[in-house]
């Protein structure tokens, strides 16, 4: 059976969509596979590459499996202290992962009920709530997320700061994020808030929260889950940017991010491998989330096709 | 007149799909001589819009013509390539479409827009194109031409923009003029306005023009000949006054029978809903509505909206959107309430049910008292559960993330009107009630026809079980066919659940078949307020006679004829 009448044997748009996109569906495939293999880090990864019991120093710095000098153990070599390195990115990643997620999910909690209420509400509410985000929007988030991490590093105690690393970052992260999110919510919400169906809610007399979370919230989800997927990308590598830093996850429990700083240490003294594998992957699955929601707006607006 | 402009043969268009080609037109005939109207007219889905897209070579993605052919003086248009079918728009094809604000670019002045047209079509140096220009607009019925050629179209009313759309189309001395719903947009004041100039400019030039419409009363008076069209294909064809006085198709009649009449109230519409006894006696139920009484009553009402002047210090200045000293309905009654575009005829009627805050004055429930005290929260609940609205479009005014069944029981479940373990039945029975199964609960909005969706609509304002219905333009946005089924079934449900009613309407044929009394709204103030035969037979205000002889009506075809007999 040719691909064609595969695909037109399809009734569903949204599978037909997909499968008619080679593009999106590679992205997707490498998203599912990294966010499984990165969950499952202890089950896929060959090593455990932080505890010291395993790891033995004589492993150092050896180059990839299928370089001169590798070890069919460690595909991707080894670092310094003779860690594998695929292990680390698997479990680096899954801390990527969840920083990048959780942080997004902060933001869009934040961002809709922000925007939810000052589209729904409008004049002063809105006026309020709106500037409030247009000054937040005026620094950088990353310059947010520094500030917030440089805070809480100095007034934490070490040991408490650095257990509590990955719910600081996807704090930190998700309160810088969120504006955007308040923004095209508040954008959807207004144009809703006139449509005859509201109307006939009010008709009924249903009270206003019932209005806002049953009818308009399901109708605004289209481009908050755009926005979302794009964000997650973004999120990763804001991670990434602070743990190259030094302000991320400690090095005991190094992300994608720490990965690359550490490697990029040792990047002129030819042992490349520390870090273009875990550079490569942190792109890799940047461009995957990023292709996928370009899809994901496309489909949803069949006027863009 | 042998001389045939542009002709159709066999035309057959076809949209590919993955899951099997849409075939939108199955081989049409058709003719056009020059100096003569052509009407093609169906309802929404019919095909005529695509002959016409078809004949201009503007057919849409993934569309094309897979069979037949278009003659355009023995030249068949088909074969033509893209570039050279370019040259042909414009010159010997022009085209005007239905919403003139869209057909016109509204960062250009009219006089640039038109200007660049006619030095492109007819090869001029711009300062003579200006030259024609000016003329050409002074054709078209714009007085002062040559100041209103400064003028972006947003300075343009309705009416008169579309007399712009039609010097753009002749910019380039066309033959042949497609006219896909030209007068749908405007209102009926300025219809006949529009219709008239299309009328003398193709006698006047000896065009061909197709009209495309669904609006039967258009083609009556404007079109020589017809093609009734229906799931792409041609229906009947003849000269219109035989097509409209003696249709030999049952479609043909049908059509022609499902035109509300302007001219009598007529009890004949068919209505294939059943009644189901229980559902009634459920929609009855604690809630008899009887007595004639006023059952609301509006006083002084007046309804101010900010205008978008800006000021350094903000916006100021307001428009008073609605001015009437008073206006009752009494219980069981409809009340029509008839305006053009901008009238506030809707504003009022939202204020009616308490939907948009007056500016100032008071609406009155004799049930429930003045509006502005029903402020307790079981108040509220009171009379939002006795006074509910159906809205134009059925489209916007539905969830679409919801499914039907879940439209319609919330109402209920919120205002406790039932047992939680009988409210699946009951939607069951709304559903069947208003002429749907009962088991289409189960489906989302999207897949129903727009007739369909608005049984929904008024399934869910019958569901908190009222005593008042609004009414807003309930049948605008639907084929006339299913226009007097709509209108049939708020009849029979007025009737048996003794509802009153405001129906708000721009159409006065559509006003007159359900309405009691009548008012006449012009600039947000009430004109004429009179029960409907004396207004409709002998109106007191001049504009409300000037309303009922611009409406477009399908009787009116003879006169039309003697009337360009004469010329």
């Amino acid at each position: 059976m040719g691909r064609i009448e595969m695909l037109e044997r399809i009734r569903s748009d949204f599978w037909y969509e997909l499968l008619n996109s080679p593009v999106t569906l590679a992205s997707a495939i490498v998203i599912a596979l990294m966010v499984i293999g990165c969950s499952f880090a202890p089950v896929f990864a060959p090593h455990t590459p932080f505890d010291p019991a395993t790891i033995s120093i004589l492993d150092n710095n050896l180059p990839p499996a299928w370089a001169a000098g590798g070890d069919p153990r460690f595909l991707f070599g080894t670092d310094l202290q003779g860690r594998d390195v695929l292990s680390a990115m698997l479990y680096g990643g899954r801390i990527s992962l969840l920083v990048g997620i959780g942080a997004v999910a902060l933001s869009v909690v934040i961002g809709m009920t922000v925007g939810l209420l000052a589209g729904y509400f409008g004049r002063m509410t809105d006026t309020v709530l709106m500037r409030v985000a247009e000054i937040q929007f005026a620094f950088p988030p990353i310059l947010i997320a520094l500030l917030f991490n440089g805070i809480l590093k100095a007034s934490l105690p070490a040991d408490v700061f650095a257990q509590a690393a990955v719910p600081i970052m996807i704090l930190a992260i998700g309160l810088a994020g969120w504006v955007q999110f308040a923004r095209i919510v508040r954008a959807s919400a207004m144009v809703q808030r006139n449509q005859d169906y509201v109307t006939a809610c009010h008709a009924i007399g249903l009270p206003t929260p019932t209005i806002i979370l049953r009818h308009i919230t399901p109708n605004i989800l289209g481009p908050v889950l755009v926005l979302a997927m794009l964000q997650i990308a973004v999120a990763i590598v804001t991670e990434a940017t602070l743990s190259f830093l030094g302000l991320g996850t400690p090095l005991t429990e190094p992300s994608l991010g720490a990965l690359i700083q550490i490697g990029s240490q040792y990047l002129f003294s030819g042992i490349w491998w520390v870090v273009i594998f875990p550079g490569v992957m942190l792109l890799v699955m940047v461009v995957a989330f990023n292709l996928v929601a370009d899809w994901v707006r496309d489909y949803l607006n069949p006027r863009l096709r | 007149m042998t001389d045939i402009l542009c002709k159709t043969k066999d035309l057959k268009i076809t949209f590919p799909h993955r899951l099997g080609d849409f075939t939108a037109v199955h081989g049409f005939d058709m003719e056009v001589r020059r100096g003569e109207i052509v009407g093609l007219i169906g309802e929404s889905g019919a095909g005529k819009s695509t002959i016409g897209n078809a004949i201009m070579g503007l057919l849409s993605h993934p569309g094309k013509v897979s069979g037949g052919r278009i003659d355009l003086e023995g030249q068949n248009l088909i074969d033509l390539t893209g570039a050279a079918m370019a040259r042909l728009r414009g010159r010997r094809i022009g085209m005007i479409f239905q919403d003139p604000m869209t057909s016109l670019n509204p960062l250009m002045t009219v006089g640039d827009q038109l200007a660049e047209s006619i030095a492109l079509l007819q090869d001029l140096p711009m300062a003579q194109a200006r030259q024609m220009a000016a003329d050409r607009l002074d054709a078209v019925g714009i007085p002062d031409a040559v100041e209103r050629m400064g003028q972006y179209p947003h300075e343009f009313s309705g009416g008169m923009r579309q007399r712009v759309v039609i010097a753009l189309a002749m910019a380039g001395n066309p033959d042949l003029l497609i006219a896909d719903e030209p007068t749908t947009a405007l209102d009926v004041s300025v219809q006949k306005q529009v219709l008239d100039l299309i009328r003398s400019i193709c006698v006047e030039r000896s065009l061909g023009v197709i009209l495309v419409t669904h609006d039967m009363g258009v083609i009556a008076e404007t079109a020589d000949r017809v093609y009734v069209m229906r799931h792409g294909r041609l229906v009947e064809t003849g000269p219109t006054g035989q097509v409209i006085h003696a249709p030999s198709q049952q479609y043909t009649r049908d059509l022609i029978a499902s035109i509300p009449s302007i001219e009598s109230r007529e009890e004949r519409f068919r209505n294939p809903v059943k009644r189901t006894g229980e559902i009634d006696q459920w929609l009855l139920e604690g809630h008899r509505h009887e007595g004639t009484d006023d059952y609301v009553t509006a006083s002084a009402l007046t309804k101010d909206f900010a205008t978008r002047k800006k000021t350094f210090w903000g916006t100021s200045g307001s428009f008073r959107a609605v001015d009437i000293p008073g206006l009752s309905i009494a219980r069981g009654e409809v009340l029509g309430l008839v305006g053009e575009s901008g009238s506030g005829k809707s504003t009022l009627g939202r204020m009616m049910i308490g939907l948009v805050q007056p500016s100032s004055g008071n609406v009155h429930y004799s049930d429930h008292g003045p509006l502005a005290e029903v402020r307790s929260r079981a108040a509220r609940k009171a009379l939002r559960r006795d006074v509910q609205v159906v809205f134009q479009d059925p489209y916007s005014s539905l969830n679409s993330r919801m499914r039907v069944d879940h439209i319609l029981a919330e109402p209920i479940r919120f205002h406790g009107l039932a047992e939680r373990a009988d409210i699946p039945r009951l939607v069951g029975a709304l559903l069947e009630r208003v002429g749907l199964p009962p088991d289409t609960g189960r489906k989302f909005p999207h897949q129903f026809s727009g007739g369909q969706r608005q049984r929904i609509c008024i399934a869910r304002a019958l569901s908190v079980r009222p005593r008042f219905l609004l009414c807003d333009e309930p049948t605008s946005a639907l084929d006339v066919s299913i226009q007097a089924e709509m209108l049939a079934l708020l009849m029979e449900l007025r009737r048996s659940l003794g509802l009153t009613m405001l129906f708000v309407s721009h159409d006065l044929a559509v006003v007159r078949q359900v309405s009691d009394r009548v008012a006449v709204m012009k600039q947000g103030k009430i004109v004429e307020c009179q029960d409907a035969e004396p207004l409709f037979d002998a109106p007191r205000n001049d504009y409300t006679r000037m309303l009922l002889d611009t409406a477009p009506r399908a009787s009116g075809h003879k006169e039309a004829n003697n009337l360009r007999s004469g010329i």
